[in-house]
């Protein structure tokens, strides 16, 4: 009955029953935490604006984005992900999202901070639409836990315009 | 003479009671980590409501041997999030982020663009020949939750097989063999 096998069971379904319990408190957690990030993000320059010889339009853009995502992080962040993406409608797309940077922040310390940059990822369109496009620029984060649920979020920023002519 | 007899067979027929006993046992375990499997593939909605993280492309976000919770709900896959699909000609799926999304108007048929994290250029070398975008059919389904470190068990036993025979063999030995 009270053998080393029937012992050591019991501990070890012990152990991960508590482990289990623990991990699920941490992830519970992480909803008290009520989070209020700011961002802007700027369209700075047009760098590029011109039709690929397979007929898609492909722009490029210098944005400054600065973020102050420290709000976020919790006990049991290990750290958010957070990417710009230009949203918009054509008339054969209901939405096209494209990514254009993205950064990982590893701790609360990194979390406010601005960048000047270029388009990390081409900013391409199916198509050519973007001439005279409206568009919006929305920041999204992506909250990777050290155990449990993951988050995620946006902030749109609308009201950005492509110009009318290639240059 | 009879009284031997008599208990010889009352022993014999004790043992294969004990024996019948046991396999009924050994197979609820079986059938129930089946119904539990089963279960999750229903109420996640993803043939694999489970999978682990092979490589290193998504650190330092998700590391080799952690484990992932899929669900595959009717919302439409949107930039950001994390889903794992398959690639034509490739058995084990990818876990990678959405970086681009185009949706039809008139049919609602997405084209996805995916990317590791830590993979310095988009997917499209590790697509299929000549494919630029995936589609809805390609994807099992998005990340919904994390867990570190469980997923070495089967990284283990399905790198040094020898393991699983000990262990699986262990197993049986002490389901049998248990007088309880």
């Amino acid at each position: 009955m009270h053998s080393f096998g029937y012992r050591a069971n019991a501990l070890v379904t012990f152990a991960v029953t508590i482990l289990a319990a623990m991990c699920s408190l941490a992830s519970l957690s992480d909803n008290f935490n009520v989070p209020t990030p700011t961002a802007d993000v700027k369209v700075l320059n047009i760098n590029w604006f011109q039709k690929q010889p397979n007929g898609n339009d492909e722009v490029s853009l210098t944005l400054n984005i600065s973020v102050d995502l420290s709000s976020m992080f919790t006990w049991n962040t290990k750290q958010v992900f957070v990417f710009v993406a230009a949203e918009y409608e054509t008339p054969q797309n209901a939405l096209n999202q494209v990514s254009l940077w993205d950064g990982i922040i590893p701790s609360k310390e990194h979390a406010k901070f601005w960048i000047h940059t270029t388009n990390k990822y081409r900013f391409i369109d199916q198509g050519s639409n973007l001439r005279g496009k409206d568009f919006n620029l929305t920041l999204h984060w992506h909250v990777m836990p050290k155990t449990g649920k993951m988050f995620a979020d946006k902030i749109v920023k609308s009201g950005y315009h492509l110009p009318e002519e290639y240059r | 003479m009879g009284w031997i007899g008599e208990s010889v067979e009352s022993i014999r027929s004790l043992q294969i009671r004990h024996l019948l006993t046991q396999i009924v046992s050994l197979g609820m375990i079986v059938t129930s980590a089946l119904i539990i499997w089963k279960g999750l593939m229903c109420i996640t909605g993803s043939e694999s409501p489970v999978v682990v993280v092979l490589s290193g492309s998504m650190e330092p976000g998700f590391k080799r041997g952690d484990i992932l919770f899929l669900h595959m709900s009717k919302d439409p896959i949107r930039a950001g999030e994390i889903v794992v699909f398959h690639v034509d000609g490739r058995e084990i799926p990818i876990v990678h982020r959405v970086i681009k999304v185009h949706e039809r108007q008139d049919t609602g048929e997405v084209d996805i663009l995916t990317k590791g994290d830590n993979n310095f250029g988009d997917d499209r070398l590790l697509y299929a020949h000549g494919q630029l975008w995936l589609q809805q059919h390609h994807i099992m389904g998005r990340a919904v939750g994390f867990l570190p470190y469980v997923g070495w068990v089967t990284i283990i036993m399905t790198e040094k097989p020898i393991i699983k025979y000990l262990l699986i063999g262990a197993l049986g030995l002490l389901v049998i063999t248990s007088k309880e």
